[in-house]
């Protein structure tokens, strides 16, 4: 890039005109910089020297092999994270909101001709299309990579939703209805949403904040049995894995360098955290 | 000043402003109120319950509001656009028409900028946009070119009308009430010296090739809000210059109609004669050729291309559910205008209003056609969903362009609608070189 040059050039001989080109050539090179550099930041080799800062990098990998679809992940995330109910009536309209739920996928993994249920979460993109277009930051990634969504700045503009290519992050069309005493059961841990904001899964980001409490209080590093999202221990067939992929030795590393391992939609360069293996 | 012409067009655009609304007006105005009070009491039902009154689901997300947000953006377009690229180029017969195309644009203006408040979930947060800004947001840099545009257009038609409020102002000089004091504050002690005179003209022109660049960049980058995603049907580059030449096209189209309108209404047929309307055709037919070539460009490459999911949206749209909006769009955008202008079948008033009309509904559809298709094709495209608007949506849109024509027509009842001293001018030049005399 052009390096910008003074902001007003004071001993240029033809006067302002010259100062102002420059000034001008200065603000666009500080606007591209400004534009670009969040873009990039988020695609370019970030994961790579945030290891070196030690940082983890949470990834889900899920064993399609073993899955047999029978939607306990999806339960055990709505009761953790707070979903609202829902009935018939809303799901036949496209307005249920489970942040992990069974989708019928045709030609999952470059497989011709078959169509496979398949467990989405949020992908949670090294490069999320969802974070660029938020007008206001209400989705952004955290230094350990988990797509996070801030629910009170949300303005529920919906262009994020729009964005994600695979179709998992939800809107509250309503307020969030818990019949009778539903609501007195409800996970102190997490924030209900309330009507008009998007809402996602966040791998169980709270499990994580009360795992490493526990580890300081221990005095001691973060383990990676602390850290397991709901969806994974609810799994009756252990086809979901979870961890650090910056740990080469971690479980979910060396799953997710498995020959059957594939992600969803791999050629958008979206670069999701969670990755898929195939049907042996 | 003594031309009749010049005292006939001043009688003529004073007329409203002279007169009280008949019982006919008054009506129309009344209508027009109820539509708007029922849109807005149908956006309080759906601030009371959240975006489940309208037909919105997963994955359409956005339906009529965007799209109607999209049209009055294009509404709009008719002022600036027209009358600062006719100024720049100095073409004699916008002189009639710039006055009306610049209040159809500052009237249309703020029903679009609410359309977007009215899609948000949470429209009490909206200052949120400035207040944790976001650079990478084509949202965001759309706030910005759509304020400074909303500004800077006001100041335009502000700055054009000096000159003419002076006029009301003296006309008003010895009259009680209220537009005696608003034209006599608002005319800025305009006196009409030579000196004031280049000033403004000087101002105008300045402000003509700025506001050019503001419309450009601010139908451009409506269009990059769906450009700027990966999704197929709105990730393509020529989206930017679509939506502007869809707007030109579409604000010229509302120009011949309103302006037909209103010919008729304020017995403004000495001023716009044949020669105008007919250059209005014209520029018309150049923009509909120029819009139908975009259209064939985009199409043709998305099916020449073949990609899974480009042709998944592009057979909804030609065939599929969605094809009742794309073949009225291009009914209404270019066929059917294209044939009543070129072979005019009818009354070239008739003709203008016709097409006019058939233009905007088609570039409603244009911007529908956009918008909802892609939605409703996901890539994983098992979570497809179809979107039926729900009668909220209805009613916001039609009582949003209600609201529209009763700012417009209240306009008519404040500002004079011819532009006086360009018409002044255009005399005292025409003077000028009948006596030989070389332009001062």
């Amino acid at each position: 890039m052009r390096s910008p040059g003074p902001l007003v050039d004071t001993r240029a001989g033809d006067g302002t005109r010259r100062g102002f080109l420059k000034a001008g050539l200065a603000a666009l090179a500080g606007g591209w910089a400004l534009l670009v550099r969040p873009v990039r930041g988020a695609a370019a080799s970030e994961p790579e020297s945030r290891a070196a800062e030690g940082l983890p990098r949470w990834g889900m990998v899920i064993d399609l092999d073993r899955c047999t679809a029978c939607q306990s992940c999806t339960a055990a995330c709505a009761v953790e994270n707070n979903q609202s109910l829902g009935s018939v009536a809303e799901a036949a309209r496209g307005r249920l909101n489970r942040w992990i739920h069974i989708v019928a996928v045709p030609d999952v993994g470059g497989e011709r001709g078959g169509v496979r249920l398949v467990p989405i979460p949020c992908q949670h993109c090294e490069n999320p299309p969802c974070v660029k277009v938020c007008p206001t930051s209400a989705t952004y990634m955290n230094p350990e990579g988990i797509v996070g969504q801030v629910y009170s700045r949300c303005i529920g503009c919906r262009y994020c939703v729009n964005a994600c290519p695979y179709t998992c992050k939800y809107f509250n069309w309503s307020e969030p209805k818990w019949p009778g005493d539903m609501a007195e059961s409800h996970n102190p841990d997490v924030s209900p949403r309330e009507k008009g904001v998007v809402e996602k899964c966040l791998f169980c980001h709270h499990r994580l904040q009360r795992a490493r409490d526990r580890a300081r209080a221990e005095g001691r590093r973060i383990r990676e049995a602390d850290y397991v999202p709901a969806c994974v221990t609810a799994c009756p067939t252990g086809a979901i894995g979870f961890g650090d992929l910056n740990d080469p030795e971690s479980s979910v590393s060396q799953m997710a360098g498995s020959p059957r391992a594939f992600r969803l939609l791999e050629d958008l360069g979206t670069r999701p955290k969670v990755a898929y293996l195939r049907e042996r | 000043m003594t031309d009749p012409r010049v005292l006939a067009a001043e009688k003529a655009a004073i007329a409203p402003l002279e007169s009280a609304p008949g019982p006919g007006g008054l009506a129309f105005a009344g209508a027009l109120g109820l539509l708007f009070a029922g849109a807005l009491g149908a956006w309080g039902w759906q601030l009371l319950n959240g975006l489940e009154v309208t037909g919105l689901n997963s994955p359409v997300f956005w339906g009529v509001y965007i799209t109607d947000f999209v049209f009055f953006v294009g509404v709009s377009h008719a002022g600036t656009l027209i009358s600062a690229i006719l100024r720049i180029t100095d073409a004699r017969w916008r002189t009639p028409y710039t006055r009306m195309a610049e209040m159809i644009t500052i009237a249309s203006l703020p029903f679009a900028a609410t359309c977007v408040i009215v899609d948000l979930g949470r429209p009490e947060r909206a200052l949120n946009v400035i207040l944790y800004p976001h650079l990478t947001s084509p949202i965001l840099w759309d706030v910005v070119c759509i304020s400074t545009y909303v500004t800077c257009s006001c100041l335009y038609f502000y700055t054009a009308l000096i000159p003419d409020l002076a006029f009301c102002r003296d006309r008003w000089a010895t009259r009680a009430g209220w537009r005696h004091w608003l034209y006599m504050v608002a005319a800025l002690e305009w006196t009409d010296t030579p000196l004031q005179r280049r000033v403004h003209n000087r101002i105008m022109t300045g402000m003509s090739i700025a506001l050019l660049g503001l419309v450009i960049s601010v139908h451009t980058n409506v269009g990059f809000i769906f450009g700027m995603t990966i999704k197929p049907g709105w990730h393509t580059a020529i989206i930017g210059p679509y939506f502007v030449i869809g707007a030109a096209l579409q604000g010229l189209g509302g120009l011949g109609l309103i302006g037909v309108i209103l010919r008729r209404v304020l017995r403004l047929e000495p001023f716009i004669n044949e020669h105008h309307l007919n250059q209005l055709r014209r520029f018309t037919i150049a923009l509909i050729c120029f819009w139908t070539y975009f259209t064939v460009a985009e199409l043709l490459t998305t099916y020449y291309g073949g990609i899974p999911p480009e042709m998944l949206v592009f057979w909804s749209k030609v065939t599929g559910p969605f094809a009742w909006s794309f073949w009225g769009m291009i009914l209404g955008c270019a066929v059917i205008p294209f044939i009543l202008l070129v072979f005019q079948p009818g009354r070239l008033t008739a003709m203008l209003a016709w097409s006019g009309a058939l233009i905007n509904i088609g570039m409603w559809l244009e911007r529908y056609t956009i918008v909802v298709p892609t939605a409703a094709s996901p890539f994983i495209h098992t979570l497809a969903r179809s979107y039926v608007p729900s009668w909220v949506e209805v009613m916001i849109s039609v009582g949003w362009l209600a609201g529209f024509a009763l700012l417009l027509a209240s306009f008519m009842r404040v500002f004079p609608v011819l532009t006086l001293w360009e018409l002044r001018e255009e005399v005292e030049e025409e003077h000028a070189a009948e006596h030989g005399a070389p332009e001062s």
